[in-house]
């Protein structure tokens, strides 16, 4: 039967925390109200007791990995002897390293100008009629399912079966019905790598969507008034008016889009592993953490390379979103 | 004003095409989900309505059930176990010809066994001969009528461990999303309100570290973690362990995210409580915790989510064994081993959707906002 002996440790696990925190500030004004001390100088210790369980973290789980990634990426595939720059070496001759690096460059061309373009086309149509919100429901319901789920829905869509049988897959069925022969989608080279990225705007189409729609809302009504009034068709007014307006939204949308697909991994892994062509860097990266018992300097290498391409569009992503909570 | 233009009419057309395009995939799914296995693996979902026509092999019985009748041995049953719709529509004794009779026609084996099969499964055996012990192979041509079941979802749940995965998932994602929270709202709250050495420094730091993708973190945590487990002689991958590593690449961007909120807060709020004389943590929950309760929705909406979908940090962090495996890993290693399994396949699937989608439909507000403001997140 089922074990659920995991969701008893679950409550043991958080209230563990909030003990923490609630008994040490107990006793601190405990301390306080029996010294009636001045303010100013217990503040250090109740800002210790604040934020010491996140700095613990901090520095434990994003900090010193980071520090020794940098160092790991340096020396053999144990960690334990300094080999100077012969990972760097090895990344930039190793053709699997090529592909994983190209594919992820056709994925960032596609799959973020995709994703933006269908979702500024649906959030316009949306706007204007009457069924537009359940539409727009509908369309960001994928960004509820895990990329595994997604790989699932699609891998059956993508399914395959000999060209006598009966197609159970979709997109071979009404391939057949027109009177082609079916395909194994997801094993044709370069092609195949398409197939994987549909899975993805399919998603992000959703994200994309929403913060449109949000967006197109702050266009004056005046202006598209205007347009109307004189004469400017709804293809014009599309392309001179909201398209310009929408401007910086575009790129915030395509900056949140290009990051995850940067990091994409669940699905090249549940659908390919990495097979028939379709490798990127992520995948590589944990493939290199555990093939012939791992390899930190190689992995550390990937993981490096994940983190050059993420850095500047993240940090422009960081400097809007800090713009905006200016206004 | 609501005049029913030609372009209206076109927007709609397309408005129409995409929504069917995309709700298509998930839909196709559900359906396939709740299919007969059977009929699963040979016909497409969107015949599901359709009756279909199946080709089986059944076995009659054998010399347990025979009848003598004077000089003839004679058995009866139904070929059909369940109580299953089926319509016979042909059947034949031979792999060579499975259409050779049509039903109620008497059919001849090699042996010369004589037999009559009805359309709803009832036979009749007649052979001068004692029947042998295993039965007779009859090959079936039947219409199969649209077949809807709770099977899929029985068998996967308890049998293919995905019931145990399910609350495996549950055990991770809570805490995972609980912790952050609790940690980070304080830590906000010191960054915010309070004065203390060296806070601006541990602002930009937290802030600048928004960039770093959890890759990075990866592999000097995985030794970390074994380190601990040697030395400690337990294994290295535990719920407490994949907790925290949650809680450490969600501590950014909780971070950010909650400051900006307490932020906003009026400051003459937490002077006056000063003034009153409470302590910094009465304030905290006496006037930010109540007021904090939608971001805090947003937030723990958005780290849960993230967790429960997570395929890489459950694959790192924890045994892929039955005790630990989360849904997304269970996915994706049925994928491996039961990839023609159609009816498990779509059914786990749709298991480990059934949150998400539960969230999604009855909090959407706090959806929508919690994944927009996880853009920050790494």
């Amino acid at each position: 039967m089922l074990d659920i002996s995991p969701l008893l440790f679950v409550c043991l696990g958080i209230l563990f925390f909030l003990c923490y925190f609630h008994f040490s500030n107990f006793f601190l004004d405990k301390i306080d109200k029996k010294k009636g001390k001045i303010k100013s100088h217990k503040l250090n210790l109740r800002a210790f007791i604040f934020v010491a369980p996140a700095l613990i973290v901090f520095l434990i789980f994003i900090l010193y990995p980071v520090l020794e990634t940098f160092r790991l990426s340096f020396y053999d595939k144990y960690g334990r002897d300094f080999v100077g720059f012969n990972n760097y070496l090895w990344a930039f001759k190793d053709p699997e390293l090529r592909r994983g690096l190209l594919n992820n460059l056709g994925w960032l061309i596609v799959v973020p100008t995709l994703s933006t373009a269908f979702g500024l086309i649906i959030a316009n149509l949306a706007d204007r009629i009457w069924w537009g919100t359940i539409a727009k429901s509908i369309i960001f319901m994928p960004m509820a399912i895990s990329f595994v789920g997604a790989g699932v829905i699609w891998k059956f869509i993508y399914d395959y079966r000999g060209p006598g049988d009966e197609q159970i897959g979709l997109l071979n069925a009404i391939v057949v019905s027109f009177g082609y022969e079916p395909q194994a989608w997801i094993t044709i080279p370069i092609w195949n790598n398409l197939f994987l990225m549909a899975i993805m705007i399919w998603i992000q189409t959703g994200l994309a969507l929403v913060i449109f729609s949000a967006a197109l809302r702050g266009i004056p009504k005046e202006t598209l008034e205007a347009a109307k009034i004189d004469g400017a068709s709804e293809f014009k007014t599309f392309t001179s008016i909201i398209v310009p307006y929408l401007g910086p939204t575009i790129l915030v949308i395509w900056t949140i889009i290009t990051i995850v697909v940067l990091k994409i991994f669940d699905i090249v892994l549940a659908m390919t592993n990495g097979q028939w062509q379709t490798e990127v860097l992520a995948n590589l990266m944990f493939d290199w953490m555990f093939r012939g018992g791992g390899d930190s300097g190689r992995g550390s290498v990937l993981a490096l390379f994940i983190m050059i391409g993420v850095i500047p569009i993240m940090a422009l992503n960081i400097y809007k979103h800090k713009q905006e909570q200016k206004i | 004003m609501k005049k029913l233009s030609l372009s209206s009419l076109l927007s709609q057309l397309l408005l129409l095409f995409f929504v069917i395009i995309w709700i298509t995939p998930t839909f196709g799914l559900f359906i396939s989900s709740l299919r007969d296995k059977d009929l699963l693996a040979i016909s497409g979902w969107w015949t599901s309505l359709k009756t279909t026509q199946v080709n089986e092999i059944y076995r009659s019985e054998g010399s347990k059930e025979q009848i003598q009748e004077n000089d003839l041995f004679l058995i009866k049953g139904n070929i059909f176990e369940d109580d299953s719709n089926k319509k016979i529509i042909s059947y034949g004794v031979t792999s060579k010809n499975i259409n050779e009779f049509d039903i109620e026609q008497v059919g001849v084996f090699k042996d010369g066994t004589k037999i009559q099969l009805f359309e709803n499964g009832n036979y009749i055996l007649t052979s001068s001969k004692e029947f042998k012990k295993k039965g007779k192979r009859i090959f079936v041509t039947s219409l199969s009528p649209p077949k809807f079941t709770l099977d899929n979802y029985r068998e996967v749940l308890f049998n293919e461990g995905l019931g145990q995965a399910f609350i495996n998932t549950l055990a991770v994602a809570i805490p995972s999303a609980i912790i952050p929270l609790v940690i980070c709202s304080f830590f906000a709250y010191a960054l915010t309100w309070m004065n203390f050495f060296g806070r601006d420094t541990l602002l930009a730091l937290v802030i600048a570290s928004l960039v770093v993708p959890l890759q990075m973190s990866l592999i000097p945590l995985l030794s970390i973690y074994n380190d601990i487990g040697s030395i400690m002689g337990v294994g290295a991958k535990s719920y407490p362990g994949v907790w925290m590593a949650h809680t450490g690449f969600g501590l950014a961007s909780t971070t950010f995210l909650l400051r900006n909120f307490l932020k906003s807060l009026p400051k003459e709020m937490i002077e006056a409580a000063k003034v009153d004389g409470a302590s910094h943590y009465d304030t905290f929950l006496r006037i930010i915790l109540p007021l904090s309760i939608p971001a805090f929705a947003s937030i723990f909406i958005l780290q849960f989510l993230w967790v429960w979908n997570d395929l890489l940090v459950g694959l790192v962090f924890l045994d892929q064994v039955p005790s630990e495996i989360i849904l997304s890993a269970k996915l994706r290693e049925l994928l491996g081993s039961r990839g023609e399994n159609w009816e498990i396949l779509t059914t786990g699937a749709f298991i480990s959707m059934t949150i998400p989608l539960l969230i999604f439909f009855s909090l959407q507000k706090y959806f929508i906002r919690g994944l927009v403001a996880g853009s920050v997140k790494g």
